[in-house]
């Protein structure tokens, strides 16, 4: 079996699963949100269980439109508080929150081989510790705050291998957007992309949360990673419970498998509309922007602000254009404040804003307006992503997106730092 | 149950941001959020929609957010089914849970236009062009769907079997 199909198995209490198989597993994680909590717990009420199966199973983040940007928005995050107060649930609140999938890891919530579903569809982030991690609607999350179970296909599983030693200035944001580019936004539909490789075994854990993160982008159910020192080194410090690692088997089926040299990619950047239209930084030529945003559950975590303050220290964002840097969490925000990273970003005429989702899904603190183009670092740019339908979002790293605002235009890194 | 409508085409990958846009998302009342459904992609959806009418779209239907005001909005827009090459997965399990009906049929797809009228059997799968007289048989849902369906969606399924029934 594989690394998923042993995770589903466990919380399935069977020895073996296969691809297509319907289950019932057990849940040691479910999360909502200020966007689909409301509407689960309205769904939670119809079910006339009262409490949840496991208050200290279920988790609740006000991250979208928190601290609220309007009226309705705060009637949406307390509807939410008031539930996680009624209930004794996990619940961050303002000042202490952070966007849900960067926080949940930092704080120890999801460990390896744990079974989580999320109302947000980037909840397979946590799928870099090693843990089946996928996104539902509010109606699955409100029958799994019910009954803390919930029903899965068994998904085929497909590998992806990177060979190679990485360029610099490539992380996992570029490794997953190639990818993306390569076997198309419905490339993994239903499936789940295990990554694994040398270039893999190199990558930071910030790295592999980013790569995880965008495995939704290709359609995938869940994308997954083995295992590592790296892993054992993030978790031991934060975890308050035991946790299994399972690992696929030496027969373990694959439906595919997907080799690529990562010496030869460059820093990608996805063109409007989809997370697949992708293009090597080196040759997308003169495309002149408006505004920058680096952060969010792709790229909001301490290595990302690091790499674009390596890039920004000394330079000031260029007068064309606005730069938003959005730490992903307070101990982020903390940790970027006592490396002089924060200081680094307002020197140079950069907005730091407290953690939120914001911008990244056109929320407020950065809503383009028309015509407008953003080069940002988070996963999505579709139509009217980040505001005006008639707006532009390009994605990219850190890197890139810093280079970026410095020079006004989509640029690389090598341009300006070395 | 049979259905009738009139068919509004849609390309492939169309998005949850598409449907109904973030900036909307401060609400969750399905008629408000109703209002905005494709509003980025065909601003004249609305009020070209009659109750009953039909999507059709090519493949990766509903791809991007879990946000369930995805569903919920289509259906409270007047649509009474979807037809697409395939589905996001998690557009697939909230379009079951709450309701709303989806059929996976590439022959349909390929073989219907904007305003061509189908009637749809949901219980065979069945869906006639009504107006170039073809037919096709849409992809059988999994048996273990056939049942949050029958139950009349997931919170009435899953409060029969916490029921004992
Ligand atoms: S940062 Fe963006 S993609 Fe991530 S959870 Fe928030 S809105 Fe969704």
């Amino acid at each position: 079996m594989t690394l998923a199909e042993k995770i589903l198995a466990a919380h399935a209490n069977r020895p073996m699963v296969s691809p297509g198989e319907f289950l019932n597993v057990k849940l040691d994680l479910v999360l909502a949100n200020d966007i689909t909590a409301p509407l689960a717990i309205k769904e939670f009420a119809r079910l006339g269980v009262g409490k949840v199966f496991d208050p200290r199973k279920v988790v609740m983040v006000p991250d979208h439109f928190c601290p609220n940007k309007d009226i309705p928005s705060a009637e949406q995050a307390k509807l939410m508080r008031e539930f996680a107060r009624e209930q004794g649930i996990v619940y961050f609140e303002v000042g202490k929150m952070g966007i849900e999938h960067v926080l949940l890891p930092e704080q120890g919530l999801v460990l390896p081989g744990d079974m989580v579903v999320g109302a947000d569809s980037h909840t397979c982030t946590y799928g870099a510790l090693g843990a089946f991690a996928t996104g539902m609607g509010s109606t699955d999350i409100a029958v799994a705050m019910a009954t803390g179970e919930i029903w899965v296909k068994v998904p085929p599983t497909i590998k992806f291998v990177y060979h190679g030693r990485l360029k610099k200035w490539v992380g996992g944001k570029d490794l997953i957007l190639y990818t993306i580019g390569d076997i198309g936004v419905d490339g993994a539909l239903y499936s789940v992309m295990e990554f694994c490789g040398e270039a893999i075994d190199s990558l930071p854990m910030d790295d592999r949360f980013t790569m995880a993160n965008m495995a939704i982008e290709a359609g995938a159910k869940a994308g997954i990673f083995a295992v590592d020192s790296k892993t054992l080194k993030y978790v031991r410090s934060r975890a308050h419970r035991p946790f299994t690692i399972y690992r696929s088997d030496g027969d373990a089926e694959y439906v595919r498998v997907i080799e690529y040299d990562v010496s030869r990619i460059e820093p990608q950047v996805a063109f409007p509309h989809l997370p697949s239209n992708v293009k090597p930084v080196s040759i997308v030529g003169e495309v002149r922007i408006d505004q920058v945003v680096i952060g969010s559950c792709t790229n909001g975590r301490l290595g990302d602000l690091r790499l674009a303050a390596k890039v920004l220290k000394g330079r000031k964002v260029n007068d064309n254009v606005r730069c938003i840097v959005i730490p992903g969490t307070q101990q982020v925000y903390l940790d970027a404040l006592r490396e002089g990273l924060v200081e680094i970003f307002v020197r140079a005429g950069a907005v730091v804003s407290t953690p939120t989702c914001g911008p990244c899904l056109g929320g407020y603190m950065g809503v383009l307006a028309a015509g407008e183009r953003c080069v940002s670092t988070t996963n999505r740019n579709f139509i009217g992503r980040m505001g005006s339908p008639q707006s532009e979002v390009y994605l990219v790293n850190p890197a890139v997106a810093a280079a970026s605002a410095v020079l006004g235009r989509i640029a690389s890194p090598t341009e300006i730092a070395y | 149950m049979k259905l009738k409508g009139r068919v509004h085409k849609f390309g492939a990958n169309v998005d949850t941001d598409a449907i109904i846009p973030a900036r909307y998302l401060n609400i969750s009342d399905a008629t408000e959020l109703a209002k905005h459904c494709m509003e980025d992609i065909a601003p004249d959806f609305l009020s070209r929609v009659e109750p009953g009418d039909v999507i059709v779209a090519d493949s990766n239907f509903g791809c991007g957010s879990s946000r369930e005001h995805a569903p919920l909005a289509i259906k409270a827009a007047g649509i009474s089914c979807v037809i697409a090459r395939s589905f996001a997965r998690i557009f697939f399990r909230n379009a079951i849970n709450i309701g709303l009906p989806l059929l996976e049929c590439g022959d349909a797809v390929d073989n219907t236009s904007d305003g061509d009228v189908l009637e749809i059997d949901l219980a065979t799968g069945a869906i006639t062009n009504l107006t170039n007289g073809k037919n096709f048989t849409a992809k059988p849902y999994p048996e273990f769907m056939v049942g949050i369906i029958a139950a009349g969606g997931l919170i009435e399924y899953t409060k029969k079997k916490l029921a004992g029934g």
